[in-house]
């Protein structure tokens, strides 16, 4: 039997381009795909927006660069309906406390987002006496989304890199 | 002189003044993480019901130490760190750095540099109102003209992408000028963007002002004494929407304002939706300084001789600049060496916010949330 | 202006002013720190400097320096007078009564520098945590991370 993510060699020794048919072996890979599409497709974010990069993830939510059309624009202010906390800016020692327990109180399957520099690794701002060099100090993060401030389109990249990491076909 | 106060204006009375009913004082804790917020802020609101008895600014989960991190940096890599202050109005960031290290060097800045500051201060303007506006909108409740307005901003984040490479946090101005000049026809493509803003902004404006649920969320809502803000340090649209014409452009002139011919809005009625309409006609203001300066923008070069390693001589000095949100200033003291030795950030919206505990005393929770969305703050402001 | 406006301190302040400069149009002038009040209430009530515009707190490495710049909306011009206070005694009259918006402005210069002032009605830090220690902005601070 044959998965959708397969390349099999074809007579001239090519690799097939992968198809799009799914075909499953139990009932168990047909529950599978359907729970990861729906994961997927539905990445609720928590409204938390620290700095600068709050604003580029607000604009990645709105007009031009529109995050709804992958399903990922509803965002909720409460931490207990979300599934993804992006966390975007600076996380300072006086904010480590409030984004813990905003993690703690995510539901799981909860995924978490280091959008730009500061949240990735203190940015900017790494030798400072207030910043935490990086959000993977308190939390465990899925993905790194770059930039300073991280452009809309490489905020949307993240966004499908984490659907594909759900989907099991990376990391 | 006695003190000015906000005592005799429009209160709510409490559930116990109005029914006899016997309540406790809750303390209920708005951020720092909260959609309204409009940043990591924290209030700690005093209620007796929904009546707010009080309320606390919590602030500093932003505080970021950049004036600290300014003595360690030399005069042009502190530069970057201005920009993530204020994040929504950068340009105006670079100009009040860049103007007190010019004025403390004595640096002459090439006029055809100033005029294209001004263009681009007052574009940033532009962009911020329209933050401003889609956000106190969205706060409301009015989703649409959230939408729309980052709609006509997108085009403007265009326009500044094309001048110097970014969308936000620019680096655009430096000490000395601007060190790149405007690409062909970016003057033509910011004239027609004006051209198209300036339309969807009555369009907008006709959304919001003529609605009954605006007008009554807006209108008499958090009245700012006008003495009471003065005495507080409150500038900007916050202070012109109580009355005061103080805007620095005009008093403290800077760059070529002073040749330009533009009007400064006042309201006299010192509530949200006075500061509301001050930042709508600022918008089209902006937009007439912007089509002036363009006109009259002369030939020439862009930046001043400066020198590889650059060392003002030892003093100190203090600049402001107009900053969507206010007067914004730079204390910066010099000891002659490579480093900034002392840089101290005036932030409009460390002043403004300041007021808030007088102005939403007696309001209803919901109240709060369009008292502070009036006032337009920005948590990387205040907290630097 | 600034000219007229030094004469007018002095008069009314003779022993208070220890120097007076222009900086680059800006006059400062330099003040006993216990005379602060007095000469506080004097230019906002005659002087007509009603906006308080900023409070910087310096630490020059031999002693701390607090900068009160204040703007006046009637006769739009500026003034800036600094306190000089010795490292083991950092203390001043705040101004919180004259202005009341130098009181958060006061609250950042104690906690980022450690300078107290009298009679504020609610001295504590206010952009670092309380549990914070030391103030970062002084010139010996070392991080203890």
């Amino acid at each position: 039997m044959i998965l959708s993510n397969g390349a099999v060699a074809q007579q001239d020794g090519n690799p097939k381009p992968a198809q799009h048919t799914v075909l499953f072996a139990k009932a168990a890979d047909l529950f599978d795909f359907v729970k990861d599409w729906a994961r997927t497709n539905s990445l609720w974010p928590l409204g938390f927006g620290l700095a600068c990069c709050a604003i580029e993830m607000m604009a990645t939510a709105a007009a031009r660069y529109d995050l709804d059309r992958f399903g990922a624009g509803l965002f909720r202010p409460s931490p207990r309906q979300s599934d993804v906390m992006i966390v975007a800016g600076t996380v300072t020692k006086k904010m480590a406390d409030p984004i813990r327990l905003l993690y703690q109180q995510m539901a799981e399957p909860r995924y978490v987002i280091a959008m730009g520099a500061c949240a990735m690794s203190g940015g900017p701002y790494w030798d400072s006496y207030n910043v935490v060099k990086g959000v993977d100090k308190i939390l465990p993060v899925d993905i790194y989304v770059a930039g300073c401030p991280a452009r809309p389109e490489n905020l949307i990249n993240g966004i499908l890199e984490l659907q594909r990491k759900i989907r099991g076909e990376i990391g | 002189m006695d003190q000015p106060s906000n005592q005799a204006l429009h209160r709510h009375p409490t559930p116990e003044q109005e029914h006899g009913l016997k309540t406790e004082e809750l303390l209920l804790n708005m951020g720092p993480q909260h959609p309204s917020t409009h940043g990591v802020l924290r209030l700690i609101l005093h209620i007796e019901g929904e009546v707010v008895l009080d309320a606390d600014p919590d602030i500093g989960y932003l505080h970021r130490g950049m004036e600290k991190l300014a003595e360690r940096r030399t005069y042009a890599q502190v530069l970057p760190l201005t920009d993530r202050n204020d994040y929504l109005a950068a340009m105006s960031n670079n100009q009040v750095y860049c103007q007190a290290v010019e004025k403390l060097a004595g640096i002459e800045v090439p006029e055809r540099a100033h005029f294209i500051r001004v263009v681009v201060n007052e574009l940033g303007r532009i962009a911020s109102h329209l933050v401003w506006l889609g956000t106190f909108a969205l706060d409301l409740g009015a989703m649409s003209v959230f939408l729309y307005c980052f709609r006509e901003r997108e085009v403007l984040l265009s326009l500044f992408e094309e001048i110097c490479g970014a969308r936000m946090t620019y680096s655009y101005i430096r000490v000395g000028g601007v060190p790149w000049d405007v690409p062909d026809g970016w003057a033509d493509r910011v004239r027609q963007f004006l051209d198209y803003l300036l339309p969807r902004l009555d369009e907008n404006d006709a959304l919001l002002t003529g609605n009954e649920v605006f007008l009554s969320r807006t209108q008499g809502v958090g009245v700012l004494d006008p003495r009471l803000a003065i005495n507080y340090g409150v500038s900007g649209p916050s202070l012109r929407g109580s009355g005061p014409q103080f805007d620095v452009r005009r008093d403290d002139p800077y760059a070529v304002y002073d040749r330009l011919d533009f009007d400064i809005p006042y309201q006299t009625t010192g509530d949200c939706l006075g500061r509301y309409l001050v930042r709508v006609e600022e918008m089209r203001q902006s937009a007439r300084i912007v089509r002036q300066a363009l006109d009259l923008m002369p030939e020439g070069p862009i930046m001043a001789k400066m020198p590889r390693v650059f060392r003002p001589p030892a003093g100190e000095v203090y600049t402001r600049v107009e900053s969507p949100r206010g007067l914004l200033g730079v204390y910066l003291v010099s000891d002659g060496g490579t480093n900034p030795f002392r840089l101290k950030w005036r932030a409009p919206s460390f002043a403004n916010l300041q007021v808030l505990p007088e102005i939403v005393r007696g309001w209803k929770i919901a109240d709060v949330v369009a008292i502070l969305g009036s006032i337009d703050i920005v948590l990387g402001d205040i907290d630097r | 202006m600034n000219q007229e406006l030094e004469q007018t301190i002095r008069q009314q302040f003779p022993d208070a002013v220890l120097a007076a400069t222009d900086c680059k149009g800006t006059l400062l002038i330099t003040i006993k720190a216990d005379q602060l009040l007095p000469v506080c209430r004097f230019v906002r009530d005659s002087l007509e400097f009603d906006f308080p515009d900023c409070v910087t707190g310096i630490d020059t490495g031999k002693e701390l320096e607090v900068v009160y710049t204040l703007w006046s909306t009637v006769r739009d011009n500026d003034l800036s007078i600094k306190v000089v206070l010795p490292y083991d005694a950092p203390e001043v009259d705040s101004v919180t009564e004259v202005w009341k918006g130098a009181n958060w402005h006061e609250r950042e210069v104690y906690d980022l520098l450690g300078v107290r002032f009298r009679n504020h009605p609610d001295l504590r830090r206010i952009l670092l945590p309380e549990s914070f220690q030391g103030h970062p902005l002084r010139k010996e601070y070392q991080e203890t991370d």
